[in-house]
């Protein structure tokens, strides 16, 4: 019983989240701070697995959510709205419920491909090199977006919102805020899973000595696959949400400065730790919101705080520990496995 | 059919000949050693083996099987586990999940059934942990299993990599210098489990070794290289008389 205590409270929280913004006891804006909340901590987590617990330095990250935001956006507005190069509707918005999360996934799906752009090459180069070749697939996903005027090319996308309507006249919840978190209980999970099994072990035995990795019977390039395609894969299911959750997509909000936000967030959690990555994409998010008076400036503020944070605890908040390795005594409870 | 069967090994880098016309056979629960001095290619010849380095000329076979396009972790799989000259666990993990690690071929499930935690991927992870708590108790590890490798002894270390390399459960266990560092009392513990290892499992042992005790208690056959190429190959005894081993490590004029 025990065991389950925590699943059984994420799923209380999620439903009291939405019955909470469902009747108004949080207000819209608050709502929209939770689910970037969400979106953050699926892209943290997400490259954690590369940056943190691969020892790889993937600074291309905001390319893979821009795959998936685009794909999953152009097969809703495909199939539920009015484009006019897309043409009209496929299915009616009561299949929209349905659908979307079939779009959503078919965004990760192209994103965990593109992420062999990274990956194939990782086989024979690490490090610094590698670096430039996350950077250049950021590049190419934002330029070949720019160049392609069938999808409004640099001025974006739009028409998402015909979906959520959509699944909102068939049921009148706030169904964004709930497959935000759906999708975030489901990333974490899936990485948890991922990172405690030996299988998955198998990626931080590579960040700590590759060649005995090798040697010890661990296929390394299969566990590179693995790595940067599931990496690169949530990434993108967080951009199809991401995407859904403005109604409106444009390739520049997923350049290098996203990919950055992301690092910043991984590094000040803690590398290799998913709790650190999770604490650290909720305060990375109330930070950009508290300090949104500041305008541009915020943009000296972080990184500054962030030179602060690498001086004085380079580590990160959490080091490589769990939040059940701190207090041993949440291991009761906490089995999110 | 020898378990492994090194035919005409050369291995060049750039202009230097590190291993030259180098050639073995072993079969099955032999002790064998391969000594030289410093820089005469024996570790290349282990890299070489393990499927690390591919051989400019020649070939390895493993159970007849010709190793030549593997890939190490291949190699690996067919029952070939080795430590290293310097020791190279992970060390931020702990030594339990140093000896899961290395089970990684034994693991053969695939993600799918590792994210939907499916009976194949529960029974492997069992059989994966069961092999790992067994070694760790017979090779008196138990204690430390929850320790970071880098927070041990340099002997527990060393024991750790044996143990790890065992868990693979080869039939040819390469050590590369298992002695270097130790401590007299440490060295004595190496040579008892070592022997333990021998007496235990159906494995032959190919060891790189410096420390002459390590090599006169346990060996029955020696190698003998200098300069990438074999000198001398014998018995314990017939190695000790050979003028041209002497020679080898005394230089010329010291006899
Ligand atoms: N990867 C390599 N690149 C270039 N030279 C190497 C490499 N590996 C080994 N060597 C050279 O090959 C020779 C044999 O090295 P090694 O096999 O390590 O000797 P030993 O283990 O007998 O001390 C040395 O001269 C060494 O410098
Ligand atoms: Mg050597």
């Amino acid at each position: 019983m025990q065991k389950h205590t925590f699943t059984i409270s994420l799923f209380a929280g999620i439903f009291v989240l939405t019955a909470m913004a469902q009747f108004g006891v949080i207000n819209q804006y608050l709502v929209s701070v939770i689910m970037l909340m969400g979106v953050n901590i699926m892209l943290s987590t997400s490259l954690n697995l590369v940056n943190g617990y691969m020892g790889e330095f993937s600074c291309g990250h905001g390319g893979f959510m821009c795959v998936g935001a685009y794909v999953s956006s152009i097969v809703t507005v495909l199939l539920f709205s009015k484009n006019h190069i897309l043409g009209a509707p496929l299915l009616p918005p009561s299949l929209a419920l349905f659908a979307f999360p079939l779009a959503l996934f078919a965004g990760a799906a192209v994103a965990a491909v593109a992420g062999l752009v990274v990956a194939i090459p990782s086989f024979k180069t690490r490090g610094d090199y590698l670096a430039i070749i996350t950077l250049a697939a950021n590049y190419i996903v934002i330029s070949a977006i720019d160049n392609m005027e069938i999808i409004g090319g640099p001025r974006g996308f739009m028409g998402m919102n015909a979906t959520v309507n959509g699944m909102e006249g068939l049921l009148d919840i706030p169904w964004m805020l709930l497959w935000v978190l759906f999708g975030t209980v489901f990333t974490v999970w899936l990485l948890r899973r991922f990172v405690s099994s030996t299988l998955g072990k198998g990626v931080p035995a590579i960040a700590q000595d590759e060649i005995a990795a090798e040697i010890m019977s661990v296929d390394t390039n299969r566990m590179k696959l693995i790595a940067f395609m599931l990496s690169s894969g949530l990434a993108g299911l967080a951009g199809g949400l991401f995407a859904h959750i403005l109604g409106y997509v444009n390739p520049h909000s997923f350049d290098i400065m996203k990919s950055t936000e992301v690092m910043v967030m991984v590094y000040l959690g803690g590398m290799g730790s998913l709790s650190g990555a999770t604490l650290s994409a909720i305060l990375f998010t109330v930070l950009l919101e508290v300090l949104r008076p500041l305008e541009i400036w915020k943009w000296v503020v972080i990184p500054l705080l962030l030179i602060l944070l690498m001086q004085f605890r380079p580590e990160g908040i959490m080091g490589n520990k769990e939040l059940s390795d701190l207090f041993p005594k949440l291991k009761k409870y906490y089995s999110f496995k | 059919m020898p378990l492994l069967e090194a035919k005409g090994l050369t291995r060049r880098f750039g202009g230097l000949i590190a291993v030259n016309d180098f050639n073995i056979e072993l079969g099955e629960r032999e002790m064998v050693a391969l000594i030289g001095p410093n820089g005469a290619g024996k570790t290349t010849v282990f890299n070489l083996v393990s499927g690390f380095y591919q051989p400019s000329e020649g070939a390895i076979t493993i159970n007849g099987k010709d190793t030549r396009s593997m890939r190490p972790h291949q190699v690996t799989s067919l029952g070939v586990a080795r430590t290293f000259q310097g020791i190279r666990l992970w060390g931020e993990m702990t030594v339990l999940d140093n000896i899961r690690v290395s089970q990684h071929y034994r693991a053969g499930y695939s993600l799918l059934d590792c994210f939907l935690r499916t009976k194949k991927y529960m029974g492997r992870e069992a059989e994966i942990e069961r092999v790992a708590w067994e070694l760790l108790e017979a090779m008196d590890l138990k204690e430390y299993a929850l320790e970071l490798p880098r927070n041990l002894s340099y002997g527990l270390q060393r024991r750790v990599e044996i143990a790890r390399a065992m868990s693979l459960k080869p039939s040819l266990l390469l050590l590369d210098e298992p002695a270097a560092g130790l401590n007299s009392a440490d060295v004595e513990g190496l040579i008892k489990l070592v022997r333990w290892i021998h007496e235990t499992f159906p494995v032959t042992i190919w060891m790189i070794e410096h420390q002459m005790k390590v090599v006169m208690s346990l060996c029955t056959r020696i190698k003998v290289v200098d300069f990438g190429a074999t000198i001398a190959d014998g018995t314990p005894t017939e190695i000790q008389a050979n003028p041209a081993v002497i020679k080898a490590y005394l230089g010329d004029d010291t006899i």
